[in-house]
């Protein structure tokens, strides 16, 4: 790969993941509005799409403020931590046979330990605003995240057991004959819940929670700052669905009438809509709710998983 | 009442003859004039020791009698506190009245006999300047801190134009806002345990859990509530006061903005007060043109609680279609009193016009549709195990508590305990309904969800039945004091041009005397306590509300539970700020 087609991907990569998160603000309140009996917004552009150029304009000339009372240099750091982090997990993600950043052969590492350092913008956001309900926020979001983190990566080393790798191209290319969604049903599923309180969606929006909390470990941000906690998460959405694609889904796989890279983005875009589905129609558990069940349920049901899935790769290689 | 009188001849035989002195009353409400010092013994002893006692303070209210023309040979001073019970067991109310003396009076605090009996003390101190002794916390409730003057008595102003204008300089701001500042000491609150620092959270006044502007000052020890303290008032508007200064007619649409979710039925509570004084006897058919409004408007007030008691737990879809569902109902009440919210539609003695043409075609299609909804609504958030695990079990109270923190409406049935207004004391012909009380039995948010949700299927039934045996005549009664007033014979001889002019431009006089009225509201009993002086407007005021002591009644079932169960019990008790602050 010649340096020019490198940078080409790296480019490309970053400038097709920020349209999507910002095609998403219009995405998710037009399918919400469906869902929900109403419009939503339709006034801008063909079907309201410029709402994603109205809503991005306003972000930016909104007055960026810094409110006295906080611990200005992490209240400005935090927001950068989120879209950064969300953004370099993408490193790792083959969009199509070729078409990745850097096949790193330890990726699906790598990709948890970005979402680990995710974890720190809610906690210094919250922390450095100085505020009671950013506060309460920022405690909920850090056991929440760190709780869920320990069944993500768990939930994807059954994964790893039948590929032999890390590597998330192999993983991939290990799906030729069957998706691992057949082989590892309840890995998906709890990979997919570790993965909605991984981004915090509702009905895990609990550090947010708008009716309690307000707006929890961002209330204190505006503009640009809140505008990338905004983009953080649907940058974060759309990584969870290309995780679920590549780890569960067979990646790029697809007949042959699609070029690979289109197979990968329709998967990708039905875990997203499926991310706002259940945004519409769940209400939120109660934060000890959330922890009981990933400690008393998820725990151990992907610790039996892995156990199972070590017995039979352990038996099928003789 | 034979009952009426055993009470009386035992509280004569017990306490003195001479003290206890009976008070006729147009509601035939038993009334008695006890002395200052024997009220908290009397307040005991018909709580505890009666047989079948009258352990609900219903309400507790004051008068300023300075003004007062006809006193009647009343023992009326200064000012009357009027103790309002209720019995369950008899079903029967009783009013003790005292009348302490002086310009600025005290009197004995009920708060160690009555839990509820804390904020109306300190609503009568914040309103008349009256003082309780041995009160726990004797402050200002509904008005700001820094008011000056007590606004019911009479001599305080009830139009802004009466005292000048108003300024908000930097300095009275600052002192304003100090005022606001939340001091735990005052309240006997630590700041810190043994082993943690309490966090004290300001909830609202703007917030988008408490439904408008209340504030809670929560301690707490990491997310758990250790206590908590509703700020009440931010909503108060003197509707008691503006009642005063209103004509009977003129006062209505003021109560529609009472509970302002449920509409007309405000407008009920108040007439039933005004038609008792007037003696006024309404038709059947304004009868049940106004119970169909009313169960109309419950429908209404319970599909807004459903749909934010949803979103309080974080389902955001159903609230769409429940608003949805409620513009229906809205369809049918614009097209019956051309209003929406506050239509202002019933008048002393009847309603303001006939139904239109084609009413029925619209109620019927509303009654065939509800239901299936209600079935989805059902399935979508009653039965969501998420939406169970965040209400079932929190806010626990049990019937008693309930009945000494005076909880009435849904909250009380969702006790087990099986009573409602319109059943057990019907008004407005509710006894020729066919209908069942829904009762659960733990208490908690959950059943108080489950009890609402089947009340509306109960409201329902009572629109079908309207719809279906509206009777035939007037819609007003055929009585000189209705409003407006009859014009039948105004053009033949001048005498009744003479009293219709008047009626028209100052009102009825309504004769002198008092009523209260006792309604089964969307969110609990509902009454007004009117007294009049024989004038075109009344003399005094009284509402009461019932989202008033649910709302006193949070701290104490908040407690040990965390701020997202908080949420949870405030969206299940189903309180409308106006309806507690008035």
């Amino acid at each position: 790969m010649t340096v020019t087609q490198h940078v080409l991907i790296v480019v490309g990569v970053l400038f097709v993941m920020l349209n999507i998160a910002a095609g998403l603000i219009w995405v998710e309140r037009r399918m919400l509005a469906l869902w929900q009996d109403r419009l939503g917004p339709n006034r801008a552009g063909p079907l309201g799409i410029f709402i994603v150029v109205a809503d991005t304009l306003k972000l930016f000339f909104k007055e960026d403020w810094i409110p006295p009372f906080a611990d200005k240099k992490v209240f400005v750091l935090a927001p950068a931590i989120v879209v950064g982090s969300a953004l370099l997990s993408f490193v790792i993600i083959p969009f199509a046979p070729g078409i990745v950043v850097a096949d790193l052969n330890v990726g699906l590492l790598f990709f948890l330990a970005m979402s680990s350092i995710g974890v720190y913008s809610i906690v210094l956001g919250g922390w450095a605003s100085n505020n009671k309900y950013s506060l309460l926020g920022a405690l909920r979001g850090a056991s929440q995240m760190i709780a869920y983190e320990v069944f993500m990566g768990l939930s994807l080393m059954g994964v790893v057991m039948l590929t032999g790798s890390f590597k998330l191209s192999d993983i991939v290319a290990a799906q030729q004959d069957m998706w691992f969604i057949i082989k590892q049903p309840v890995a998906a599923i709890i990979f997919f819940i570790a993965g909605i309180a991984e981004t915090h969606r509702l009905p895990f929006d609990i550090p947010e929670a708008e009716s309690e909390l307000i707006a929890g470990f961002h209330a204190e941000y505006s503009g640009m700052k809140f505008g990338m906690f905004f983009v953080g998460e649907y940058i974060g959405i759309t990584l969870i669905s290309s995780m679920m694609t590549t780890m569960f889904f067979g990646g790029w796989l697809g007949p042959a009438f699609l070029p690979p890279w289109a197979w990968f983005f329709i998967k990708t875009f039905a875990f997203i809509l499926f991310f706002i589905l259940l945004r519409a129609s769940l209400p939120r558990p109660r934060y000890d709710q959330l922890m009981e069940t990933g400690w008393k349920i998820l725990l151990p049901l992907v610790l039996v998983n892995l156990l199972v899935t070590g017995a039979v790769a352990l038996w099928t290689r003789g | 009442m034979p009952d009426d009188f055993a009470i009386l001849k035992n509280l004569q035989q017990r306490f003195g003859d001479n003290d206890i002195q009976r008070q006729t009353t147009i509601d035939e409400i038993l009334t008695l004039w006890v002395p200052k010092d024997k009220v908290i013994s009397i307040l005991r002893y018909l709580k505890s020791s009666v047989e079948q006692p009258f352990n609900f303070l219903y309400d507790l209210c004051g008068i300023d009698e300075r003004d007062r023309a006809k006193t009647n040979g009343l023992p009326s001073k200064d000012f009357t506190v009027v103790y309002t019970l209720f019995s369950y067991k008899r079903n029967s109310f009783i009013r003790l009245k005292v009348a302490p003396e002086g310009d600025m009076p005290t009197m004995p605090s009920i708060t160690s006999l009555f839990k509820n009996a804390n904020w109306y003390e300190r609503e009568v101190y914040d309103m008349f300047g009256i003082r309780f002794d041995g009160h726990p916390h004797l402050q200002r409730i509904l008005m700001p801190l820094t008011w000056k003057g007590h606004p019911l008595r009479k001599e305080h102003p009830a139009r802004a134009t009466e005292i000048g204008p108003f300024k908000l300089m930097e300095d009275l701001m600052d002192r304003e806002q100090a005022a606001l500042q939340f001091k735990p000491e005052e309240w006997g609150m630590k700041r810190e345990s043994e082993d943690a620092d309490f966090m004290f959270l300001n909830i609202g006044p703007q917030h988008p859990g408490t439904h408008g502007v209340l504030r809670i000052v929560l301690q707490l020890d990491g997310e758990d509530i250790v206590d908590a303290v509703p700020e009440i008032g931010f909503h108060h508007r003197g509707a008691e006061k503006m009642g005063e200064r209103q004509s009977w007619h003129t006062y209505i649409p003021y109560t529609d903005r009472v509970d302002y979710l449920g509409g007309v039925m405000n407008n009920l509570a108040y007439l039933l007060a005004v038609e008792k004084l007037a003696g006024i006897e309404v038709p059947d058919r304004v009868k049940v043109i106004r119970v169909m409004l009313c169960e109309l408007f419950r429908i209404s007030s319970h599909l807004v609680w459903f749909g934010t008691f949803a979103q309080d737990v974080g389902q955001l879809s159903p609230v769409f279609y429940m608003f949805t569902d409620r513009e229906k109902v809205f369809d049918i009440i614009e097209a019956v009193c051309g209003g929406r919210m506050h239509p202002n539609w019933f008048r002393i003695g009847g309603v303001a016009q006939d139904l239109p043409n084609g009413w029925d075609g619209l109620v019927r299609e509303f009654v065939e549709m509800f239901p299936k909804k209600l079935k989805e609504y059902n399935s979508m958030v009653i039965k969501n195990s998420i939406f169970k695990g965040r209400t079932k079990g929190i806010g626990v109270f049990t019937l008693e508590e309930a009945i000494e923190w005076g909880v009435t409406g849904p909250g009380l049935r969702a006790c087990g305990f099986e009573w409602d207004f319109r059943k057990k004391r019907p008004y407005s012909g509710y006894e020729m309904f066919d209908f069942d009380i829904p009762i659960a039995q733990n208490g908690d948010c959950y059943d108080r969800a489950v009890v609402r949700v089947e009340e509306m299927r109960q409201s329902l039934r009572i629109v079908e039945q309207c719809l279906n045996n509206m009777p035939e005549g007037s819609y007003k009664a055929d009585h000189p004091l209705t409003t407006p007033p009859l014009k039948k014979y105004t053009m033949q001889d001048i005498e009744t041009l003479i009293t219709h002019f008047l009626s028209v431009s100052w009102g009825p006089v309504i004769p002198a005397g008092e009523a209260m009225s006792c309604i089964e509201a969307t969110k609990g009993a509902n009454s007004y306590y009117l007294t009049s002086d024989g004038n075109t407007s009344p003399y005094r005021v009284r509402i009461r509300t019932p989202s008033f002591p649910h709302m006193q009644m949070v701290p104490y079932i908040s407690k040990g539970y965390t701020v997202a169960d908080l949420l949870s019990i405030l969206g299940a008790m189903d309180f409308v700020l106006a309806d507690i602050d008035r």
